[in-house]
C-alpha cells in the first residue's frame, strides 16, 4: 500500500520511493535488553519476524512475554538494542526521530488499548490530525476523514467529543483515524481490553472487515478468542517466539 | 501542518486552562503596565524639573546673606557679618568689574496677609523689588501693567499679584485698580502677573510684588536686603558672573584669607540640575523595579508552561505516535507561550496607558513611547526566551515514554 505520491512531502520522498514488493514487516534477530550485564533482562531476544502485505496476525502471549516491546518496536515508537527492522521495506532500526516521525504518521496506523483519541477534540478533528501533521490538504482531509468515520459506522458522530463517546465508539474513532491515513500496517494493542463482549465483537468485525479490503492487521493481544478471529497466530514466551502457524479456522 | 491549524492547536490549549491562562497573561500585564507607568512617573517628574528650570531662567543668581548656608544660620551670627544692601546691589551692576551681569534686583522678603473686605490671602512670595526683577525672575504681566522705576522713586503704594493670590482676594473679578491692604498698608494694584505654575513646593502664583522703597518705608522699616537676583548675560555665563559678583561682594564686605565669606551665592540651575539628576536616578530605579516584575512575569511562563507539559504528557505521546514532527510539538508549545505574553503585552499596554492618565504620588505622568515598545516587544521576546525551555521539552519527550504516562 504506497503512499500517494501527489501528497507526499520532500521529506517522506526516500520513504515513498521504494516499491512495495517486499514483505511489510521484515524483522531480524531483534534484541531489547534493559539493563547492563548481569543484572539485564532480554525483553525481546532474538526475534525474527516475517509478515506479507494483507496478512492477518494476532502477535500472543502472557505479561511479560515480550510482545508489547516487539508492538513498540514494530510501531517505531521504541528502539533495539540490536537487529534489524525493514518497515514496507525501509530500514527503521537505523532512523532518527524526525524521520520516524514521518514513518509514524505515513506507514502505520495505531489502536491502542486506552483510545489514546485527543481529549475535547472531535471525532472528525481526530481523525484528521494525523492527515493535518503529514500536510493532507484540508480538504481532501476532510473527505477521507469522513470516509473513514463512515467505514467504522460513526459517520452520525464526527462532531462528538471522546467524553461524549461510549468505549466502542471511541475505539472505533481510533480505527478511523488509523484507517484515514492509509497505513502500510494497521497495528493493534490490545484493542479489545477495555471493552465490552459486544463492543468487541463489533471492532473484530470491523478488523475482519479491514483485512478483507486487503490491509495488513497486527493485532497484539493475551485473549485467546481475539487471536483466534486472525489467520496467523504468533506465540511468544520469555521474548522469544515459540509459536508461529496459520489459523486452521479462518484459512481455507 | 499549517502555521494557522498549529496556532489552533495552541489556542485551544490555552482556552482549555482559563483561569491559569488568565492569571499567567496577568502576570506579563502587571510587568509591562508597571514598565510604562514608573517610566512615566519619572518621566513626568523629570519634565515637571526642566520646566521649573525653564521658568526660572538658567541664567539667574541669587544672593543671600550669611556664609555657605541658608537664612536662619547667616541671621544666628549676623553681629559679626555684613548684611546686604542696596549699595551692594549697585555696585554689581558695573559693567567694567561685571561684564557678564546683565541687570540685578534687590529683593525685600516679608511675611505678611492681604486683606479685601472678607477675603485674606498670604503670599508665599512677597518681595520689595525694582523692575529690573522682572526680566531676572522670568516675571511678566498678563494685564495691567508693571511698576516702574519712577514708583520705586517715588515709593508709591502700587502692587503686582499672581494669579492665585488675585482670585483668593478678589475671585473672578478683575484685580486691576482695586486696593488691598497688606501688613496694615493699603496698595493699589496695578498689574496681574501671568501664570507661573508651581515650582518645587511653593505655589509661584501666590504672589505680591511691591516697590522696594515702599516695603522698606512702610512694612519691614530697614536697609536689610534679604537677597540679591542677579541676571547674567547669557547661560552660558553664569559661572563668570557667579565668579564677578562674589569678588566684588568680598571686596566690599571685606573678605579674605581665613575670613569666611558672609553671603552665599545659589545658581539655581545648577541647583535643578543636582534635581535633574536625581530625577534619573529615579526614574532608573523604577525601571529596574517594573523590569523585574516583567522578569517573574516571565518565569511564570516558563513554570506554568512546564505545568502544561507534564500535564499533556500523555496527549503529547499521541500526537508523536501519529506522526507529529518534533517541529509541530515545538512549534505549538511556543505558539502557547508567545500567545501568553502577547495578550499580557497588549493588555499591559492598554492598562499602562491608562494608567498613565492618573497622577501619581503628585506626579503627573508623561509617558514614554520608546517604554511602551520596549515593554511590548520585551514581553513578547519573553514568551519566546521562557517558553522555549518547557516547548524543547515537549517536543524531545521520547513518544514510548510520554504514552505510558499516566
Amino acid at each position: 500500500m504506497a503512499v500517494d505520491s501527489a501528497e507526499a512531502e520532500q521529506a517522506a520522498e526516500a520513504v515513498d520511493s521504494v516499491v512495495d514488493q517486499q514483505p511489510v514487516i521484515e524483522v531480524r534477530d531483534a534484541v531489547k535488553r534493559y539493563g547492563v550485564g548481569d543484572a539485564s533482562i532480554f525483553a525481546l531476544d532474538g526475534v525474527s519476524l516475517t509478515i506479507q502485505p494483507g496478512e492477518y496476525v494476532a502477535i500472543m502471549g502472557p505479561s511479560g512475554s515480550g510482545k508489547s516491546t516487539l508492538m513498540n518496536i514494530l510501531g517505531a515508537l521504541d528502539d533495539m538494542t540490536s537487529g534489524e527492522y525493514f518497515l514496507d521495506g525501509i530500514e527503521i532500526s537505523s532512523m532518527d526521530e524526525s524521520h520516524l516521525s514521518i514513518v509514524r504518521g505515513r506507514k502505520i496506523g495505531f489502536i491502542f488499548q486506552s483510545f489514546n483519541l485527543i481529549p475535547r477534540t472531535t471525532a472528525i478533528a481526530n481523525v484528521e490530525l494525523p492527515m493535518a501533521y503529514q500536510g493532507v490538504k484540508p480538504k481532501e482531509r476532510r473527505e477521507r476523514a469522513l470516509v473513514a468515520l463512515d467505514v467504522v459506522g460513526l459517520g452520525d458522530r464526527i462532531n462528538h467529543e471522546p467524553t461524549e463517546l461510549s468505549g466502542g465508539q471511541q475505539q472505533r474513532v481510533a480505527v478511523a483515524r488509523a484507517l484515514a491515513t492509509r497505513p502500510a500496517l494497521l497495528l493493534a494493542d490490545e484493542p479489545t481490553g477495555a471493552l465490552d463482549s459486544k463492543s468487541t465483537a463489533d471492532l473484530l468485525d470491523l478488523f475482519d472487515q479491514i483485512n478483507a479490503a486487503g490491509r495488513t492487521v497486527v493485532v497484539i493481544t493475551h485473549e485467546l478468542d481475539v487471536a483466534h478471529r486472525a489467520k496467523r497466530i504468533i506465540r511468544m514466551r520469555d521474548g522469544k517466539i515459540v509459536g508461529d502457524e496459520l489459523n486452521k479456522e479462518r484459512v481455507a | 501542518m499549517s502555521v494557522y491549524e498549529i496556532i489552533r492547536f495552541a489556542f485551544r490549549g490555552l482556552f482549555t486552562n482559563r483561569l491559569r491562562t488568565f492569571l499567567t497573561v496577568l502576570g506579563i500585564t502587571i510587568g509591562v503596565a508597571s514598565v510604562i507607568i514608573l517610566l512615566a512617573v519619572g518621566n513626568g517628574s523629570s519634565k515637571a524639573i526642566q520646566s521649573s528650570l525653564d521658568r526660572l531662567g538658567t541664567n539667574s543668581l541669587q544672593v543671600r546673606s550669611g556664609g555657605n548656608g541658608f537664612g536662619f544660620r547667616a541671621r544666628a551670627s549676623a553681629n559679626s557679618q555684613k548684611p546686604l544692601t542696596i549699595l551692594d546691589t549697585v555696585a554689581l551692576t558695573d559693567k567694567t568689574q561685571a561684564p557678564d551681569i546683565k541687570q540685578v534686583a534687590p529683593i525685600v522678603s516679608t511675611n505678611g496677609t492681604c486683606v479685601v473686605g472678607s477675603n485674606t490671602s498670604t503670599p508665599s512670595t512677597f518681595y520689595g523689588t525694582w523692575p529690573a526683577y522682572y526680566q531676572a525672575s522670568n516675571t511678566s504681566i498678563q494685564s495691567g501693567s508693571y511698576f516702574t522705576n519712577d514708583d520705586v522713586t517715588q515709593s508709591r503704594r502700587v502692587a503686582l499679584i499672581g494669579q492665585t493670590t488675585a482670585t483668593a482676594l478678589f475671585g473672578t473679578e478683575s484685580p486691576i485698580g482695586q486696593t488691598m491692604r497688606c501688613s496694615g498698608i493699603q496698595f493699589t494694584v496695578i498689574g496681574l502677573t501671568a501664570k507661573k505654575g508651581a515650582s518645587g513646593f511653593q505655589d509661584g502664583d501666590s504672589l505680591v510684588l511691591i516697590p522696594i522703597t515702599t516695603m522698606e518705608n512702610t512694612i519691614t522699616g530697614n536697609q536689610a536686603l534679604s537677597s540679591i537676583l542677579v541676571e547674567a548675560t547669557k547661560s552660558t555665563t553664569t559661572t563668570a558672573a557667579q565668579n564677578e559678583l562674589t569678588t566684588i561682594l568680598d571686596a566690599r564686605h571685606g573678605i579674605s584669607g581665613s575670613k569666611s565669606a558672609d553671603f552665599s551665592v545659589f545658581n539655581q540651575a545648577s541647583l535643578l540640575t543636582t534635581a535633574s539628576t536625581s530625577s534619573q536616578t529615579f526614574t532608573t530605579l523604577l525601571g529596574m523595579v517594573a523590569a523585574i516584575s516583567l522578569l517573574v512575569g516571565g518565569i511564570g511562563i516558563t513554570n506554568i508552561m512546564l505545568v502544561t507539559v507534564i500535564e499533556r504528557t500523555r496527549e503529547i505521546g499521541i500526537r508523536k505516535a501519529i506522526g507529529a514532527p518534533k517541529g509541530a510539538i515545538l512549534s505549538q508549545f511556543l505558539i502557547e507561550a508567545t500567545i501568553l505574553s502577547l495578550l499580557g503585552g497588549i493588555l499591559g499596554v492598554v492598562v499602562g496607558l491608562i494608567g498613565s492618565h492618573f497622577t501619581i504620588v503628585g506626579t503627573k505622568p508623561v509617558i514614554v513611547p520608546a517604554s511602551v515598545f520596549l515593554a511590548f516587544g520585551v514581553s513578547i521576546l519573553i514568551g519566546v526566551f521562557f517558553g522555549g525551555y518547557p516547548a524543547q521539552r515537549a517536543a524531545s519527550l521520547r513518544p514510548i515514554e510520554a504514552l505510558r504516562h499516566e
